[in-house]
């Protein structure tokens, strides 16, 4: 070709090259941000709860005292009612998750599988506020007046778990969070599960039905048996959502530092003391510590949704995508 | 009673208490519907919408509270969508197999399922402490970076659906990569990035946490990006706890607002998704 018909496009490909080169970065830049959202959160937390735990060391795990009058802060009293109320979460919603899973890839009319599907991931989309005002002023009231009446009676005189039951109804405390979030990580747990239980392949169901397997069967000894990573991630998952969730919680949990054996008394969780507490927080050592619990949570909440995600990423490379 | 008819016994009341299951978990569902829409019908009248929040026990709205969460809202999807797809079409187009990848695609379905509390307090120490106030800026920060896991989850679901041979055979015209993705995939994963955009709108118009220590709270109306701002979400919580009649009647007026807003997204999501025949993208 001459050299005259190349030249005036060699300057539009260079146009082109060079936009090539900046859109590339651009797209580089935003993926790496999202390393840095996570490398900036643990900076920034760390750079804050610094006077915390540096005045309190290793004593803020363990000290369940938190009083801002004497500046004396420890997390053990919020660690404990965040690992309770989550729990009892999933001690509720697991089972009733599994139950919903299994029935709409079971049983279901199929022409009802979709609507009942949506309507309870659509439960997923209420916003966690709404959860926390229904707690307070629906649930929290039958709980007290029905519930846990009926439960102080039937389980506070037995041995050892006795005391778990034990205390005056109050309505709002460490069980009304653990119910109202149980409700908030079904769709969740529910949605997770019902994925894997339909990657199950299908030969394998048919030849249990082939050696004559009832329904219950196939589901118990073939379908869960071989999504069993699947169910643990879901529910894990689950509860790297219970542990972190905040509004839901702050309005029924109590706000009380302490811990106190009952489960029916109030309590605090970490995300319930930095909601309640932050803005009003006076002093430097009282927000360091607001702080810390912060990046407790996160650190906790990480470590927990990061082992859910290997063992859901094992099964994507599998070939499905959760 | 023979083998057979205890495993049919067991079969039947197993399946049945799947059922009764899904039955409690729907019923859940209408219970909280239900009952913000006995309580919350009843305080929306039109002075919500033509008034700013009131001192206890005189009239008021939450026109000043609406205003601030659609300003904060549609600020932190632009500040996130952007950020959130160009993150996917890097992950999508240019590294989709690379270690990097994987790393970065890890660690952004950690954070998508991070608390959102400590996003908060993330921006308070980063935006807050520095410009010594609260601020609405502040607040669609935050939002902003709840977005953009939300956003390059489903971006990249979505960039991954358009068929190879497209861009293959925009390769063979001559585009570069760039040309290719801005004038053939983005175009042609249209609706699953409009999806994923309604998704992440969703996501972030009910959250709290996050704007209790960054946008705080007004009780009067403010346009300033740089001052406090109302919020539904905050004005909620405030007036739920408090113990005023005419505050709690406002605060389930906006619990039915928001839900109604939320859940209205979310089933646009799914009919755009579904009508376009994109497979749906789970975000949890």
């Amino acid at each position: 070709m001459p050299a005259e018909l190349i030249l005036p496009y060699k300057s539009q490909l260079k146009r082109e090259a060079r936009a090539e080169a900046a859109f590339k970065t651009l797209t580089m830049v935003s993926a790496a941000l999202v390393l840095v959202v996570l490398a900036g959160v643990l900076v920034a937390l760390t750079y804050g709860a610094w006077p915390a735990l540096s005045t309190f060391r290793l004593g803020f795990l363990t000290r369940e005292i938190w009083n801002p009058v004497t500046n004396q802060f420890g997390a053990l009293a919020a660690l404990y009612g965040t690992v309770i109320t989550s729990v009892i979460a999933m001690l509720i919603a697991v089972p009733l998750a599994f139950g919903i899973a299994v029935f709409l890839t079971e049983t279901c009319p199929l022409g009802l599988r979709g609507p009942i599907g949506t309507c309870i991931e659509l439960l997923a989309a209420v916003p966690s506020i709404v959860f926390g005002i229904w707690g307070l002023f629906v649930l929290a009231p039958i709980l007290q007046h029905t519930v846990q009446p009926w439960i102080i009676d039937s389980f506070g005189d037995l041995p050892w778990i006795g005391k778990l039951f034990r205390g005056p109804p109050y309505g709002i405390g460490l069980m009304t969070a653990g119910f109202v979030l149980a409700i908030m990580v079904l769709p969740f747990v529910t949605s997770i599960m019902r994925e894997v239980f339909l990657s199950t392949p299908r030969s394998l169901k048919e030849a249990a039905y082939g050696i004559g397997a009832t329904q219950w069967e196939v589901v118990w000894d073939v379908v869960l048996p071989n999504s069993r990573a699947g169910v643990i991630g879901g529910v894990m998952l689950g509860l790297g959502r219970a542990l972190g969730e905040t509004m839901a919680v702050t309005f029924v949990v109590g706000n009380a530092h302490r811990i106190s054996g009952s489960l029916l008394a109030p309590g605090t969780t970490i995300s319930a003391s930095i909601a309640n507490e932050f803005t009003e927080a006076f002093g430097a050592l009282y927000t360091s510590s607001l702080i810390a619990l912060g990046l407790l949570l996160f650190v906790l909440t990480f470590v927990i949704i990061a082992a859910a995600r290997l063992l859901l990423l094992r099964l994507e490379q599998r070939g499905a995508r959760l | 009673m023979s083998n057979l008819a205890r495993r049919r016994l067991t079969a039947t009341l197993a399946l049945g208490a799947a059922a009764v299951a899904t039955a409690i978990g729907l019923a859940f569902l209408a219970a909280i519907l239900w009952t913000l829409f006995s309580r919350g019908l009843g305080g929306l009248h039109w002075q919500v919408f033509t008034q700013t929040t009131p001192a206890p026990g005189s009239s008021g709205g939450l026109i000043n509270a609406i205003y601030g969460s659609v300003v904060m809202t549609l600020l932190g999807v632009l500040i996130g969508a952007p950020i959130g797809i160009l993150a996917a079409t890097y992950l999508s187009e240019y590294g989709r197999t690379g270690r990097i990848s994987m790393v970065i695609r890890f660690i952004n379905d950690v954070l998508l399922s991070a608390p959102s509390i400590v996003i908060g307090l993330f921006v308070y120490t980063l935006v807050v402490v520095p410009m010594g106030h609260f601020s609405a800026i502040a607040g669609a920060i935050s939002l902003g970076i709840i977005v953009i896991p939300v956003a390059v989850r489903t971006s990249e679901d979505m960039l991954r659906l358009v068929p190879q041979s497209m861009r293959h055979g925009s390769a063979a015209l001559g585009a570069q990569p760039w040309r290719s993705i801005t004038s053939i995939v983005y175009p042609a994963a249209r609706s699953g990035l409009l999806t994923g955009v309604l998704l992440a709108l969703a996501r972030v118009s009910g959250e709290t946490a996050p704007l209790l220590f960054t946008a705080l709270n007004n009780q009067f109306w403010n346009a300033k990006l740089t001052q406090p701002m109302a919020n539904l979400p905050v004005v909620i919580f405030q007036f739920a706890t408090s113990p005023y009649k005419n505050w709690q009647s406002l605060a389930w007026a906006g619990a039915l607002l928001i839900t109604l807003f939320v859940l209205f997204l979310s089933v646009i999501a799914r009919l755009v998704s579904r009508m376009f025949g994109v497979r749906e993208s789970r975000v949890e």
